[in-house]
């Protein structure tokens, strides 16, 4: 991909990954989500899938700038397709904490627009029980919220100064971690669904194809350039 | 050849007369949007009437007003035929609406068998005008933890299972709905084909429990379990068979399709009970009624303990879930 394609193909991704939003936000704004039954599920499973999609999305860089060196900028592409993932997987916890948890969302509209901030506050405790309830009782929220928090870490860590400031191996080990998070993701799906329900197959599968895709370049890497020591060691056993 | 040609009212109408789906969506879709606009859309009844009639090929019933009727605001219609746990029929909500057109509901016949007096095969339409059908609002409580007030229409089982005629040994009655492959290309494999359900019988003679074959003063939409289904207000919706084929009268607790597929969540009892989560909570639930969905505090029984506790008085419904 030529260098000077990068900043215009980098405006259409943030378009691309900002889409999903826009649609959401348009449909609650003409009044969609009225015809909905349940509009908050629905919600719900769209932020989640989003932030698996483009968690996935961004797990696809590597893989595919091993193909070819011509693909080998596509790494300026990675950080911001986390970055969106983490966007993403923040307003399904939002969804979680205002929608699910039994927060009264229009009181809370109320209080703010008649400028009684405090009152927000009150309501959370009225039902912060209950999301201990759930943190301390359901795995799938257990596993969800852990995966979450990763990817708060990662992006937090994100910044160019941040990379220096850690040094870019400790950088690179922490940053691993987003393969503990995307399979941590896929756990939270799967705990969710009923059994005998499969929606979260597709994700996994391609997950298992992202993550085989590494072994056999790490495997591919060694056979070619063989260490040397291993090599002078396999000989006197031949002998 | 012959072509064979039926009386029954429900296959006599032209295909020409019927609103196909995607019309009767975007009709909706247009006029709700335009009424949410204007701000007008504000009591879900008013949202009930303006659909068309003829709608998944419900038809206008006789009903008679009925007992035990909740008067809290009503589920709209568009959302109680749209959104709906039919696996037979696609396993995501808005599948069954749209593939369920693939259902015959006539002609149709219920068995009735085991331990009854006389085992008989009777005619959907010799069921559904054996009683006065009546109109019952009932709250309608999902084991994911949304719920909907449906007035569905029909009279309680007790009054078939009467007919029936049970034998003393008979302890239960098991439902089974029909399953048939060619009209349920879309029913995952996993499960134990075809869904089976069941009762004790003091819980099926409840005056509550009803056999039910309409909603809205129409008949059921193919999706809500055409022709005959029953109705179980106090108990997970999954417990709710729908388009039942047989009543299996037994001394033995029947098997459940979802207690077999997960038999630590799904018990054979089934009752709504807020302290009883096993994946998630069930502490509240979202209601779906004419607004956007709204939290409200699920209840033990689904707020009809004072008609069905005493079925269970003694019993630990922590263990007999």
């Amino acid at each position: 991909m030529p260098n000077r394609l990068v900043p215009y193909i980098k405006a259409l991704v943030h378009l691309l990954c900002l889409a999903p939003f826009f649609v959401e936000l348009n449909r609650f704004r003409t009044g969609a989500f009225d015809l909905e039954a349940d509009p908050v599920a629905s919600i719900t499973h769209f932020t989640g899938d989003w932030a698996l999609w483009l968690l996935l999305v961004s797990l696809v860089v590597t893989p595919l700038r091993r193909l070819h060196p011509s693909l080998s900028n596509l790494i300026r592409f990675r950080r911001m397709l986390g970055l969106y993932a983490f966007f993403y997987a923040s307003l399904h916890l939002l969804v979680y904490v205002l929608l699910f948890s039994g927060y009264d969302i229009q009181m809370a509209w109320d209080s703010l627009k008649h400028g009684q901030v405090a009152k927000l506050w009150s309501l959370w405790l009225t039902v912060w029980p209950g999301v201990v309830d759930d943190l301390t009782k359901r795995r799938f929220i257990q596993v969800g919220l852990f995966a979450w928090v990763i990817l708060l870490a990662l992006a937090v860590t994100s910044p160019n100064f941040m990379l220096r400031k850690l040094g870019g191996k400790n950088w690179q080990r922490l940053h691993r971690l987003v393969y503990v998070a995307a399979i941590a993701g896929c756990i939270h799906y799967w705990w969710l669904v009923k059994v005998g329900v499969k929606a979260p197959m597709k994700d996994t599968i391609a997950l298992t194809l992202l993550l085989l895709a590494r072994i056999g370049w790490t495997i591919l890497k060694q056979r070619r350039e063989p260490i040397p020591n291993a090599s002078k060691a396999a000989q006197p056993a031949e002998a | 050849m012959l072509i064979r040609k039926t009386h029954l009212s429900g296959e006599n109408i032209p295909s020409s007369q019927i609103t196909p789906l995607e019309a009767f969506h975007s009709a909706t879709t247009d006029r709700r949007a335009f009424l949410a606009r204007a701000g007008v859309l504000a009591a879900g009844s008013a949202a009930a009437s303006m659909l068309p009639r003829r709608a998944f090929g419900m038809e206008p019933l006789k009903t008679v007003s009925g007992q035990f009727s909740t008067t809290e605001a009503q589920t709209p219609i568009v959302r109680a035929t749209t959104y709906n746990n039919f696996y037979e029929f696609g396993v995501p909500k808005d599948q069954p609406a749209k593939n369920a057109h693939t259902l015959k509901t006539r002609p149709w016949t219920v068995q009735v068998t085991g331990m009854v007096k006389k085992p008989q095969t009777i005619n959907i339409d010799d069921l559904i005008n054996y009683r006065p059908v009546e109109s019952r609002v009932y709250r309608h409580r999902c084991v994911e933890a949304w719920s909907m007030v449906i007035p569905w229409d029909g009279y309680s089982l007790s009054e078939f299972i009467n007919f029936c005629e049970p034998l003393p040994s008979a302890k239960y009655v098991a439902f089974i709905s029909l399953y048939d492959r060619k009209q349920m290309p879309e029913a995952p494999d996993d499960y134990n084909w075809p869904y089976h359900e069941g009762l004790r019988m003091d819980e099926a003679m409840h005056p509550l429990t009803l056999l039910t074959f309409g909603a809205y003063g129409q008949t059921l939409a193919n999706q809500n379990g055409a022709p005959a289904r029953i109705v179980l207000p106090w108990k997970w919706g999954y417990k709710s068979a729908k388009s039942i084929v047989k009543f299996h009268f037994t001394d033995k607790q029947p098997s459940t399709l979802w207690n077999e597929a997960n038999s630590n969540e799904y018990g054979f009892y089934s009752n709504v009970n807020p302290k009883r989560g096993v994946r998630y909570s069930q502490e509240r639930e979202r209601r779906i009624d004419s607004g956007f969905p709204h939290e409200i505090p699920t209840q033990m029984f689904n707020g009809y303990g004072d008609q069905v506790a005493s079925l269970y008085s003694g019993m630990d419904l922590m263990k007999n879930y």
